[in-house]
């Protein structure tokens, strides 16, 4: 294994020996290194300004990019004073319930396109990533309608049960892939050993593809963690909304801006998903590569 | 189990067999497997798209169930000036994203797939903004952007380049920019990890043989680079112009589609037409006539791209 990787390190350096420091300086590290500042340049100033004192934040003197004073008044005040905790809990409650009930959905969509192979099977496959390219932008008008005639309208549920429709078609086309990648001979033995479809299913594909499931639900997680426009569109009451939505909605009131607390809203909204990533990184990304490659 | 009918056992029996060969049979098996996840989408996407289509006929209000109007929505907002504006905005708006966030996307991916110190930080680090969620990274960039303590207006007043702060989200023109800038913040991340899967599975002897044919740096990224990439180029640009043409957050986060309506996108216009306004067979109307313009952009950037893959690709 690391013979292997060593290999793989010389092979990448290719033909790199011939090209000079200062020619990679001015090729590949200034470059770089400013890509990765006007990258991470809003997730330092959304820090640091979440820490500056008002006084700091609305004078012109000084160096804006340094805090002074720090505080933390602005994140008690958002902690205390709104209703944040509870869009932190809401935003949590749904994203972990929709992501696992696409989950739930996917795997068995995906195991019957791949490899119950019933008839119809490849149209089915088609018209689920058909699915995955219908924009929420497009839905949302009707699907307001339809939350409000189920009687969800301004629930949590509704929310539950919408964010489906883009995790399902994602989770199942990317888990597809992921089946179509373990060996058909396994799961003849297993059937050859008196082994039912659902047996098969739960001892023998699903250990073999976790992977692949934990791509899905850290990709679904975060999809849903994101979702912004149906829960504008479908939630009314501040006790129930989301972070995205809550901060938009509830923070942002009258003329004066509490800057401070809205950049505390937003750094305390992103970390829960940030965090997550830096865990799974390579799963994320095999996700999010694997579904535009297959 | 103890039965006290027999009766009932040869019952019991008779199901369990035809359960076992249901079981048996993978259409109803399979057919079994997709009812949960057809039920939700049926009922989630597939019923919502066909009301969606048939809203946009009707006159219907919230709280009002609307009659059947034919085209005149449709007749409406062609000869609704903000409708129309909404249109070129979101066609310059994807136009210009796409091109630049393809261009740096591109260029940020060969930088990554280089040898350079701590690659694997580097690359996680580099896809955090497409992360977080849009909406509070908008909120970011309001702050950067804002008319009086911009700190983008300040950095260039220190360095002598501007002696006024500039309204970034307050002119017509700088707010289109200025939401464009944010939305290629947002999507280079994606580009450029999307094509750096690609480029890492071009052989490094490819370029070993072009380089001791002599091939200059530029020929070969034109001529080995390019070609083999050009397939998941148009997947990834399909994308990346999906997502930016039904964008809703950034402009909703930023402007509100201001000011005098001059970042409003069709998404944004729809949603403000149809659940602040109350008009939801226009705001339909208007979503659904986004669908021709993404068909349109799916079928161009997928075909075209991929028959200059075919022709490219060699002898046939």
């Amino acid at each position: 294994m690391a013979k292997q990787t060593d290999d793989q390190v010389v092979d990448t350096q290719g033909m790199n020996y011939l090209v000079s420091l200062p020619r990679r300086v001015v090729t590949v590290y200034v470059p770089l290194a400013a890509f990765l500042f006007v990258l991470l340049f809003p997730f330092y100033w959304m820090g640091i300004t979440t820490f500056k004192p008002n006084e700091e934040l609305l004078s012109r003197e000084g160096n804006p990019f340094w805090v002074v004073n720090p505080t933390l008044a602005h994140i008690k005040k958002l902690l205390f004073d709104t209703s944040y905790p509870d869009w932190l809990w809401n935003t949590m409650l749904v994203a972990v319930v929709s992501t696992f009930l696409s989950l739930v959905c996917s795997v068995l969509a995906a195991y019957a396109i791949e490899r119950l192979r019933f008839r119809g099977s490849r149209y089915v496959g088609m018209s689920v990533f058909l699915a995955y390219l219908v924009p929420p932008s497009i839905l949302f008008i009707p699907l307001a309608k339809v939350v409000f005639e189920l009687g969800i309208f301004d629930t949590r549920l509704a929310l539950i049960l919408t964010y489906p429709t883009f995790l399902i078609p994602f989770c199942t086309w990317l888990l597809m892939g992921y089946f179509r990648s373990i060996p058909f001979e396994l799961e003849e033995c297993a059937l050859i050993d008196g082994a039912s479809r659902w047996q098969i299913l739960t001892r023998i594909v699903l250990p073999l593809a976790v992977p692949g499931l934990i791509s899905a639900g850290i990709f679904a997680f975060t999809l849903s963690w994101n979702e912004f426009i149906y829960a504008l569109t479908f939630i009314s009451s501040s006790e129930v909304k989301t972070v995205p939505v809550g901060v938009i909605t509830e923070l942002v009131e009258g003329d004066v801006y509490h800057w401070g607390a809205l950049m505390a809203g937003a750094l305390l909204g992103s970390l829960p998903v940030a965090i997550l990533y830096s865990f799974f990184v390579e799963y994320y990304v095999a996700g999010m590569t694997g579904a535009v490659k297959e | 189990m103890p039965c006290r009918r027999t009766g009932a056992t040869a019952t019991e029996g008779e199901v369990r067999a035809y359960v076992s060969r249901l079981l048996d049979n993978r259409n109803a098996l399979g057919l079994l497997f997709l009812l949960p996840a057809g039920a939700l989408l049926l009922l989630f996407l597939t019923y919502p798209l066909g009301l969606g289509v048939w809203l946009g006929f009707t006159d219907t209000k919230i709280g009002r169930g609307g009659a059947w109007v034919g085209l005149e929505n449709y007749e409406f907002l062609f000869g609704d000036a903000v409708a129309r504006l909404s249109l070129f905005n979101t066609l310059f708006y994807t136009v210009v994203a796409s091109v630049i966030k393809f261009a740096l996307g591109l260029w940020l991916a060969l930088l990554l797939n280089k040898h350079v110190p701590f690659k694997t930080v580097v690359r996680a680090v580099v896809l955090l903004p497409f992360i977080v969620p849009t909406a509070l990274s908008a909120i970011a960039f309001w702050w950067i952007y804002d008319a009086q303590f911009s700190v983008i207006s300040w950095a260039l007043t220190e360095l002598g380049l501007i002696d006024r702060y500039i309204d970034f989200l307050g002119d017509p023109w700088n707010a289109r920019l200025s939401t464009i800038a944010a939305n290629i913040w947002r999507g280079v991340p994606f580009v450029a990890i999307c094509l750096l899967a690609g480029l890492q599975t071009i052989s490094p002897s490819y370029y070993e043989a072009a380089s001791l044919d002599g091939a200059t740096p530029w020929q070969q990224f034109r001529y080995v680079t390019l070609p083999l990439l050009t397939p998941i180029i148009a997947v990834v640009m399909t994308f990346s112009v999906l997502f930016t043409f039904t964008d809703f957050q950034l402009i909703y986060v930023l402007t509100r589609g201001g000011p005098l309506n001059a970042t409003h996108l069709m998404a944004t216009l729809s949603f403000q037409r149809a659940i602040p306004g109350g008009a939801l067979g226009e705001g339909a109307a208007l979503a659904v006539s986004m669908v021709p313009f993404l068909l349109a952009a799916i079928l161009f950037s997928y075909f075209g791209l991929q028959r200059r893959a075919w022709q490219q690709g060699g002898a046939d």
